[in-house]
C-alpha cells in the first residue's frame, strides 16, 4: 500500500502505524495523539484500521474467560497436597442446597 | 472487559507463603489455577500438555518461593513461570514452530494493513454470536508462539505491557512491538471474517 494508492495526506502513516497500539490503549502522549486525530480525519482508510483495530482489542477484552474444568482443579489439588484446604467445586455447587450445621 | 486478575484477587501475602502458610499457598493456587491454565492451553493446543504446564508452575514456585525477591507480583512472577514451562514444552513438541528470527525488529514500521472493512457498525449480538467467539478463538491460533504468548498476557488476561515484559523476560518495547503485530494480524483475521458478517447482513 502506498500513500498515492489509499490517498494519505500524511508524509508518513507508516510511521504512525507503529503507535497505533499505544493509541488504543490510551497510552500515547498527548502530542502523537493529536497528530494521529489529525491524521485521521483527513485519512479515511487510516481512521476504519483504528477503528477496527480497536473493535478487535475490545472484542477479546470482552470474551468470557472459562473456568478451570473440575477435573483438572481436582487432580492439581491432589499433586499439591492441598486438598485439605480448599473448598471441593462438588461442595461449592450443593452447599446453598445443604442445611445448615447442627441440622442433620 | 474481562476483569483483572487485580479486580478479582488481592496480591497473596509474600511474607505467609514464605514462611510456608499453607493456606494462604492454596489462596494462590485458587486465584492463578484457572489464567494459567487457560494461557497454557492456548499456547500448546492439548490439554494434556496444559495440564502438565499448570502442575508444574505450582510445584516450581512452591519450591522457589524462598528465592522470590518480591520486585514483581507474585502473579506476574506465576505467569513467567508458566509461559517459560509453556514455551520450553511447546520447543520440545514442534522445534519448527518458534523461529530465531522472529525477534529481529524492523525499522521500516509494521506490515500495512491489507483488510479495509468498516464492520464496527455491525450490532453487538452479530459481532459475538457463539460463532464469531469460535472465531476469535480460533484466529488467536493463527499467531506465531511469541506474538501469541505476549498477546494473551496482555489483551487476554490483562497484565500491564511492564507486567507483560517482566513476565517474558524481554523489554517493554518488545512487548509494545509484538503486542502492535498480534494485534494488527487478529484485525486482518477478524475484517476478512466480519467482511463476509457484513455483506450477508446488508443482503438481508
Amino acid at each position: 500500500m502506498t500513500q498515492q494508492e489509499h490517498g494519505c495526506i500524511h508524509p508518513n502513516c507508516h510511521e504512525l502505524l507503529g503507535r497505533l497500539s499505544d493509541y488504543v490503549d490510551g497510552e500515547l502522549d498527548q502530542a502523537l495523539c493529536i497528530e494521529i486525530e489529525k491524521h485521521m480525519a483527513e485519512c479515511e482508510r487510516c481512521h476504519l484500521v483504528i477503528d477496527t483495530l480497536r473493535k478487535t482489542v475490545e472484542l477479546y477484552r470482552s470474551m468470557p474467560t472459562p473456568p478451570l474444568p473440575d477435573d483438572v482443579r481436582g487432580r492439581l489439588l491432589l499433586r499439591l497436597n492441598l486438598e485439605d484446604f480448599v473448598v471441593k467445586s462438588d461442595e461449592i455447587n450443593t452447599e446453598d442446597k445443604k442445611a445448615p450445621a447442627g441440622m442433620e | 472487559m474481562n476483569e483483572t486478575m487485580e479486580q478479582t484477587h488481592p496480591e497473596p501475602s509474600l511474607q505467609a507463603l514464605q514462611s510456608g502458610d499453607r493456606l494462604e499457598f492454596s489462596r494462590l493456587v485458587e486465584a492463578y489455577s484457572a489464567p494459567i491454565y487457560r494461557l497454557a492451553l492456548k499456547i500448546l493446543g492439548n490439554q494434556q500438555d496444559a495440564e502438565d504446564v499448570l502442575q508444574e508452575t505450582f510445584i516450581k514456585a512452591y519450591r522457589h518461593l524462598g528465592e522470590f525477591e518480591g520486585r514483581s507480583k507474585i502473579s506476574t512472577w506465576l505467569y513467567r513461570i508458566a509461559s517459560n514451562e509453556a514455551l520450553m514444552l511447546l520447543r520440545r513438541r514442534h522445534p519448527e514452530a518458534i523461529s530465531v528470527d522472529e525477534d529481529v525488529q524492523t525499522t521500516d514500521g509494521e506490515q500495512e494493513p491489507v483488510e479495509i472493512a468498516d464492520w464496527c457498525c455491525l450490532p453487538e449480538e452479530e459481532l459475538l454470536t457463539t460463532e464469531s467467539r469460535d472465531y476469535l478463538d480460533h484466529a488467536i491460533d493463527t499467531l506465531s508462539p511469541n506474538l501469541k504468548v505476549v498477546f494473551l498476557l496482555r489483551d487476554i488476561e490483562g497484565l500491564s505491557v511492564r507486567e507483560a515484559a517482566e513476565a517474558l523476560h524481554i523489554s517493554e518495547a518488545a512487548v509494545k512491538t509484538r503486542l502492535l503485530r498480534a494485534r494488527l494480524q487478529l484485525r486482518e483475521e477478524l475484517s476478512h471474517y466480519y467482511a463476509e458478517r457484513l455483506g450477508e447482513v446488508r443482503r438481508i
